[in-house]
């Protein structure tokens, strides 16, 4: 095999792994739901504590963490999806995500009440979301992955952690404070 | 050979020497007769012209050689030193500029810096009379290319023309050269003056080879094209033939002035030599493999014969040069042994390393946190001298970072002037405090809401002439530019001898946007505060300098994007002064623990004044009033659990009050403990919450756990905002003083 070819295929290969991971998405609990969430914008999952509270925020964000040195604000899912505050448990995780793109890129952490699994969702197992009829908002479902008992929501989180959406929310919060 | 990291250099070296040259034109212009200065400015255009030759920028070498032969008129004395020329120069100075980062860019100039060029240089040359050097010197007739040869190492180069000693090899005419069409070559670059053909070599007919080639040439050539470009018109037949080419003596001082201009690098003679000009590269190579040649039958023995020496043997330079070149190397061997040299460092190692010691201010915190909870005094002590040690490198490695603020300062020196032309006032600037420092990032992000007030006063502050001598005062206005450090802080002051703001008219424009309501009662220092807010601008002609209406708007939320303020001073009919408060580094504060609740939130040591205790009845008065009896001053108070809408219950016993100041203004912050002193390294909350008033920030405890850094400033705003909340009239009207939000006031 000359070099060009192997070339080639190691391209193909990484690309192979780039859609498996694709395909992978983490599984959690909020409530009684269970929603899925892509693989690729996990960083890391952690024990719920530590959080300080910021004053003046709206209540979706519980506040910032340290994470080994640095300062990431921790989002109410439950919150932000459904203005129920999270009760926290034994179980409860913070799933730090990184979103947005290029130089806007941001580490932020997700309060869910358990993390399940990793399970590979194939792109024509999943369906639309419902355009109407869920309990949050239709632009927040990326789609519906069938499983074995039944689908899970699959969220769309760079939309429901929008930086610019928050910042005008935390804006709106301060001028009635 | 890799020119990359040279040419970097010389981008950065062009970009300071500019800024010197610009630095003694103004300098020129008040002192018209200090030679020192215009030797300087002879010396940075030179400077840049040579080194840019070296790498073959000829549009800046072009450009540059015109500038640096109307200073060189200058400074013989031969052209006066008019506000004429020093505008042209100070324009070509900025067009050379724009030539070095066109290559710098690898750009090309944009059609306004090309037509700026053509105007400049016809200009140049309208100034210079006509095109220079008309060495009309009748050229020496060379009776035998050997006498010339020797002339050529000595001082006869006294021509303003080159000279060129040509022996092409034998086989010239077997490769396909033809001797002549190099000559043609020669003619694009220059005048051949002179062309004396060299027959020695030809042997008798019987013997003549009609395939080699015999002839040698003796050029004078006069040209503008430098050293290397001569030498690479032969570049083919280089190898087999005999090239000499000599400077004309006009180049031979052009290199030693250049050679004396070099930066203070330690350099090797024929690095010094080829940077100047006066030697190619080839030719150096050449030298150097000689060199070897001669060193090597001579064992150890016999010592290598210099570079130098060698080279002036060669006819390659002139012996001059190379003992100039040999000064400025001793220069620099001796300058080196001496002086402590400074360091050039890249900006983000500087960052990294005050990272590093803030996580080493963190983690030493809580070693010291931890040494007081075990009560082990062996290691308690050892802590302390640990701490002591790591306040010392943060004290040490913050300083890195601090520089003058005199450089930003001198750059307005130039903008005064021109915008003062402009609008046709005769305006001085003064400048004080130069030598005050501040971190490198504010000063970097202070320049441009400095040049907004730096403009604003002279376009809406400082009155016309007429208007100022109408009033009795000089003729020429005065701005001031100064700095000063106050209370762990810089405070940076604009000031004009102006007309002061205009209250009334302030007032009917605001009145007018829709800013405040007809029948506002706003204080003077409300009304001067205005001028900050959004859309505000009392300009009745929108000039290109101000009078847009976005410049202190921008200005205010530039300066509080530093952590800083600004506050307004004026005086109808004689000034107006505006201070800029900025905090000196923006990593890392000297910080206070408060706890409410479970919280601990952070203040700056240096806005906290003092604290008291809060217990009793006076406890329950302040809390019915709001404003606290402080050695009969009034107080105006802030509970942080009420401001943050936080839960919990005060504790029963007693509340601490933290007395903050302000600026003008004082408040008492009340909280439930205090908890001492705190090194603190801040770190930005993110851009979520950058809507957030009244926090500024947060660190890490030696705990880990985060703590939010209180804004002063933010929490006045919000104590003002909390107006109706706390209901203690009295004391919200102080409060609001300090409040830069006037719409609350609609």
């Amino acid at each position: 095999m000359d070099a060009k070819s192997s070339l080639a295929l190691a391209v193909v290969d990484e690309d192979d792994e780039f859609q498996e991971q694709q395909q992978q998405y983490l599984i959690f609990r909020l409530g009684a739901e269970s929603y899925a969430l892509g693989l690729l914008s996990v960083k890391e999952i952690i024990e719920y504590g530590g959080v300080t509270q910021v004053p003046m925020m709206p209540p979706f964000v519980r506040g910032v963490i340290n994470l080994r040195g640095r300062v990431v604000p921790v989002i109410d899912l439950a919150q932000r999806l459904y203005g129920e505050k999270a009760a926290v448990t034994r179980r409860t995780c913070i799933v730090i995500v990184e979103v947005g793109t290029g130089e806007e890129r941001l580490d932020m952490g997700v309060i869910v009440d358990a993390v399940s699994q990793v399970v590979e969702i194939l792109p024509d197992a999943i369906e639309p979301g419902p355009s109407f009829g869920a309990r949050l908002r239709a632009d927040y479902i990326a789609g519906m992955g069938k499983q074995d008992d039944g689908f899970v929501i699959m969220l769309d989180i760079e939309r429901i952690l929008l930086t610019e959406e928050m910042v005008s929310l935390g804006e709106l919060t301060n001028a009635t404070a | 050979m890799n020119l990359e990291p040279a040419q970097l250099a010389f981008f950065a070296e062009a970009d300071e020497l500019l800024t010197r040259m610009e630095e003694s034109l103004l300098g020129l212009e008040s002192d018209p007769d200090n030679h020192e200065l215009i030797d300087e400015i002879f010396r940075a255009a030179h400077t840049i012209k040579g080194t840019a030759g070296v790498f073959g920028f000829d549009d800046v070498v072009h450009f540059t050689h015109e500038v640096e032969s109307l200073l060189d008129r200058i400074r013989d004395g031969r052209m006066a030193v008019t506000a004429a020329a020093i505008g042209l120069l100070l324009r070509s100075k900025d067009h050379i500029g724009a030539l070095v980062r066109a290559v710098a860019e690898k750009s090309e100039l944009d059609a306004g810096d090309v037509r700026e060029g053509g105007e400049l240089m016809a200009a140049l040359l309208d100034l210079l009379g006509r095109k220079a050097p008309a060495a009309g010197d009748s050229i020496v007739e060379s009776a035998a290319p050997e006498l010339v040869r020797e002339a050529g190492g000595d001082d006869c180069v006294s021509t303003g023309n080159w000279h060129l000693s040509l022996r092409f090899g034998s086989d010239v005419l077997r490769s396909g050269m033809d001797p002549l069409s190099f000559l043609r070559f020669l003619g694009t670059l220059g005048d051949i003056v002179h062309l004396h053909a060299v027959c020695d070599a030809l042997p008798a007919w019987s013997q003549l080879d009609p395939e080699s080639c015999y002839l040698g040439f003796e050029i004078d050539f006069r040209s503008e094209a430098s050293k290397s470009d001569i030498e690479a018109v032969f570049e083919f037949v280089r190898d087999d033939c005999v090239i000499h080419i000599i400077p004309p003596y006009a180049r031979v001082s052009e290199y030693l002035d250049v050679i004396r201009a070099l930066p203070e690098d330690d350099l090797k003679i024929g690095e010094i030599l080829v940077l100047s000009g006066a030697l190619t590269r080839a030719e150096l190579e050449r030298g150097l493999v000689r060199q070897l040649d001669v060193g090597q039958p001579g064992e150890r023995v016999a010592q290598t014969q210099p570079l130098g020496e060698i080279l002036v043997e060669d006819g390659s330079v002139n012996a001059g040069v190379v003992d100039a070149a040999l000064v400025k190397q001793k220069q620099v061997k001796d300058a080196k042994a001496q002086e402590a040299r400074s360091l050039r460092i890249d900006a983000d190692k500087l960052d990294h390393l005050i990272e590093l010691v803030g996580e080493l201010v963190i983690a030493s915190a809580g070693v010291q946190n931890i040494s007081q909870t075990l009560a082990n005094i062996p290691l308690s002590e050892a802590s302390e001298v640990l701490l002591r040690l790591v306040n010392d490198v943060r004290d040490q490695a913050l300083s890195l970072r601090m520089v003058q603020i005199g450089a930003t300062f001198q750059r307005f020196q130039r903008v005064v002037r021109d915008v003062s032309r402009e609008l046709g006032k005769d305006i001085e600037l003064v400048i004080n405090g130069a030598e005050t420092e501040l971190d490198k990032t504010v000063v970097e992000h202070i320049g441009d809401p400095l040049m907004h007030l730096v403009r604003n006063a002279m376009d809406h502050g400082i009155e016309q002439t007429d208007v100022r001598l109408a009033r009795g005062k000089p003729a020429r206005a005065r701005l001031t530019l100064g700095a000063r450090h106050e209370a762990g802080g810089i405070v940076i002051v604009v000031a004009d001898d102006g007309g002061g703001l205009n209250r009334e008219k302030i007032r009917s424009k605001a009145i007018e946007r829709g800013l405040i309501s007809a029948d506002a009662q706003l204080s003077e220092r409300e009304i001067d505060r205005l001028i900050f807010a959004p859309g505000f601008s009392t300009a009745d002609q929108v000039s290109n300098l101000s009078g847009r209406g976005v410049g202190m708007d921008v200005v205010r939320r530039n300066i509080e994007a530093l952590r800083g303020t600004v506050e307004i001073h004026t005086v109808p009919g004689q000034g107006t002064t505006l201070g800029i408060r900025l905090p000196l580094t923006l990593a890392i504060i000297d910080g206070f623990l408060i706890g409410v609740g479970s919280t601990t939130f952070v203040l700056p040591v240096g806005v906290i004044v003092e604290c008291v205790e809060l217990a009793g009845g006076q406890r329950s008065l302040a809390r019915a009033r709001g404003y606290l009896d402080m050695r009969g001053e009034v107080l105006p108070l802030l509970w942080l659990r009420d401001a943050f809408d936080m839960q919990g219950e005060a504790p029963t016993r007693r509340e601490n009050v933290v007395i903050v100041k302000f600026g003008q203004t004082r408040m008492g912050i009340v909280v439930d403990q205090l908890m001492g002193e705190h090194q603190t390294v801040i770190r930005p909350l993110g851009k979520l919450f950058q809507a957030l008033r009244g926090v500024s920030g947060s660190t890490i405890l030696g705990s880990g756990e985060i703590a939010l850094i209180l804004d002063v400033a933010g929490l006045l705003q919000l104590a003002g905002r909390n107006e109706h909340q706390l209901q203690a009239g009295a004391a919200v009207r102080a409060l609001a003083e300090g409040d830069g939000v006037p719409t609350t006031t609609a």
